[in-house]
């Protein structure tokens, strides 16, 4: 469908200047593919919500509510309606911003979304900072000394990071750096004593905490992200480093090393200016993807760390059985996870020449 | 050995006289790269015991792994409890063998499910094209939109907690990238020769699809769900650890790792040794499976 509709512009503009530019065609495509995907992400989480093999009209009035009760709770919840109404009723809500109430909270979804967010946002941004920093520069070094020990090195620890549950090693974490050698602070985001000296602006501690030049507070509340964030980071540092190794593995069998070689460039000069500039842009979309991989990572990590974010309210909500919230959640998470796969496609676009 | 050396002659002879030997052939020059590969090997030792360990878990078991003895709470390894006892005062050691066939069984069958789900999806999509292609492939790309383990935590929320319901979560988020390779691999082949000749014979789409186009796919999906049981196996183990897969008294290992998690602090053991079989075993099937795709998928290596 999205290829019919792209097609008559694109061939107008290459026949006549006057007419729509490409570029349009292509947008147009694109919202199209958005579109669909985004009612496919509504379709399923839908689905979801009513696979549930627990009653919500007895979830809210209990198992002695009289038969009129029962009804009218069915009515006023909509599921006396077809399916199909019921969905287009979910549709409509979404496009209002409407999540439904979460049961355990009590509150909006969407509300108590937006207030848990800052918190995993901060943890996944410290994490992919420490993925990033170590997975690019460790595996440009493995393609550059390929099969020496510095690439084993960096090929074994990389896949260390991919077999390994991170919320174990979160709780290895706590009790050798925490309990043990007190490097660390504990689970939570700050000590409680410092909990209301903050001034929230942005909801993120470091940053809010190092405008206000509170630097006491800054530094404990880097000792409570530092262990999480590092763990986070592991993995997002294995999938990074591995493919920016491969990228350079296939850059570094080109014939312009060579003759930058026999030029008489250095072998650092050439592999890090000439081939990593080469590969850039592809890093860039890995770690754009791995940013979205951390949301995962961070639903066990913050049930491990305490960590008052948006990983450990899906978890409650999915322990007391609220759908609402499990199925806003899930909704959230497939629009961001989404939107970073399209950041990352726009970056190749326009940053990589040879794709236009 | 006279025996042997013929053996070997049958293995390397320049043309098969039959299938069998055929097949006999592309295994043996298959195990004969993978020789030369130290990690594939460790991966498949790791996995062998692992197998071994599940098979004769009661032989290997040294107590009943539901045995309660309050008056022996939380030890540290001993020589009686090889590896210490939990909160309950349960041999560690005994339920991290039995935990061993949970692992395997979760592993296996969430594969079992998805593999061939995928596999059929991807080369009917790549194949037939069109409008089947499209409807397909954009619900591939829907299930790819949410990350596996929070489709895999909702599809549990929905279906209930229990080790069957994890397994099915767990197979409904693995499903789509599988999906998507057969359908790139089917894509290479539909246009060769060999199919078109089958075409010619009059043989109908799905005997196609069946015989002749999913055959091509299976060793890369084969590589493909080898490496993806590590990304299992550590979503069943996170399953368990929120207490959503495995419920108790089973000793799967994530679910220990909960129990484990409250004496962390005072019995570290207890938590770090489900941890580190997890960490193990997920290990051994990505060692495995980097070496499988050297074998079966040389374009790659």
């Amino acid at each position: 469908m999205a290829d019919v509709a792209a097609m008559p512009a694109r061939r107008r503009g290459r026949g006549n200047t006057a007419a729509l530019p490409g570029w349009v065609g292509k947008a147009a495509r694109l919202i199209v593919s958005i579109a669909v995907t985004l009612f496919g992400l509504m379709a399923l989480t839908f689905f979801i919500g009513r696979m549930l093999p627990l009653d919500p009209v007895a979830a809210i009035l209990g198992d002695n509510a009289t038969q009129e009760a029962y009804e009218a709770m069915q009515r006023q919840l909509g599921l006396d309606q077809p399916l199909y109404i019921q969905f287009a009723h979910y549709v409509y809500d979404i496009a209002r911003l409407d999540f439904g109430t979460a049961l355990t909270t009590g509150k909006p979804v969407l509300d108590d979304i937006g207030r848990v967010f800052p918190a995993t946002i901060e943890l996944a941004t410290v994490g992919i900072l420490i993925g990033t920093g170590l997975g690019i520069p460790l595996g440009v070094l493995a393609a550059a000394y390929r099969d020496t020990a510095i690439d084993y090195f960096v090929r074994v620890f990389g896949l260390l990071g991919y077999s390994t549950p991170n919320f174990w090693l979160g709780l290895m974490g706590l009790v050798l750096f925490y309990a043990t050698l007190g490097w660390v602070e504990g689970p939570g985001r700050i000590d409680t004593a410092y909990q209301w000296d903050i001034e929230p602006v942005t909801d993120l501690l470091l940053l809010d905490t190092a405008m206000a030049g509170q630097w006491d507070i800054f530094r404990n509340a880097f000792g409570h992200i530092i262990l999480p964030a590092s763990i986070l980071g592991f993995g997002a540092m294995a999938y990074i480093s591995r493919m920016t190794r491969s990228f350079m593995l296939e850059q570094l069998a080109q014939e312009y090393v060579i003759a930058a070689r026999v030029k008489g460039l250095s072998w650092g000069r050439t592999v890090w200016v000439h081939a990593f500039r080469n590969v850039a842009v592809q890093v860039v979309t890995v770690v754009a993807l791995a940013y979205a991989f951390l949301l995962e990572g961070a639903v066990l990590t913050e049930t491990v760390f305490a960590w008052p974010g948006f990983g450990r309210y899906l978890t409650n909500a999915l322990l007391g059985g609220d759908m609402n919230a499990v199925v806003g959640c899930t909704l959230v998470v497939g629009i961001i996870f989404v939107g970073l796969n399209l950041l990352s496609d726009l970056l190749y676009r326009v940053f990589d020449p040879r794709t236009r | 050995m006279p025996a042997a050396t013929s053996l070997g002659a049958w293995l390397r002879a320049p043309v098969p006289a039959s299938p069998f030997q055929a097949r006999m052939q592309a295994f043996w020059l298959g195990w004969r790269r993978l020789r030369r590969n130290p990690p594939a090997l460790i991966g498949a030792a790791m996995l062998l015991v692992l197998i071994a360990v599940a098979a004769f878990a009661p032989l290997i078991a040294t107590h009943d792994i539901y045995a309660q003895d309050l008056m022996a709470r939380l030890q540290p390894p001993s020589a009686v409890h090889w590896l210490g006892t939990d909160d309950l005062g349960r041999d560690i050691f005994s339920r991290l063998v039995f935990g061993a066939r949970i692992t395997l069984y979760i592993a296996f069958l969430a594969a079992l499910i998805a593999a061939p789900l995928g596999l059929v999806i991807g080369a009917t999509a790549g194949y037939l094209g069109g409008w089947t292609d499209t409807v397909l492939m954009r619900l591939v790309d829907i299930f790819l939109s949410f990350p596996s383990l929070i489709l895999a935590l909702a599809f549990v929320a929905a279906l209930g907690p229990g080790i069957e319901n994890a397994i099915i979560a767990i197979s409904l988020a693995a499903w789509p990238p599988i999906a998507r390779l057969a359908r790139a691999e089917t894509l290479t082949v539909r246009q060769s020769d060999y199919i078109a000749a089958v075409r010619l014979q009059g043989a109908s789409r799905l005997r196609i699809i069946v015989h002749h186009v999913m055959p091509m796919c299976i060793p890369s999906v084969v590589v493909r769900i080898t490496l993806n049981m590590a990304a299992i196996i550590l979503t069943a183990a996170g399953l368990g650890f929120l207490g959503l897969g495995a419920q108790p008294p089973s000793p799967e290992w994530g679910a220990m790792l909960s129990t484990g998690r409250q004496f962390v602090m005072t019995s570290w053991w207890i938590a770090a040794i489900p941890g580190t079989a997890i960490l193990l075993t997920s290990l051994a099937f990505n060692l495995f499976g980097d070496g499988l795709r050297d074998v079966l998928d040389p374009r790659h290596g």
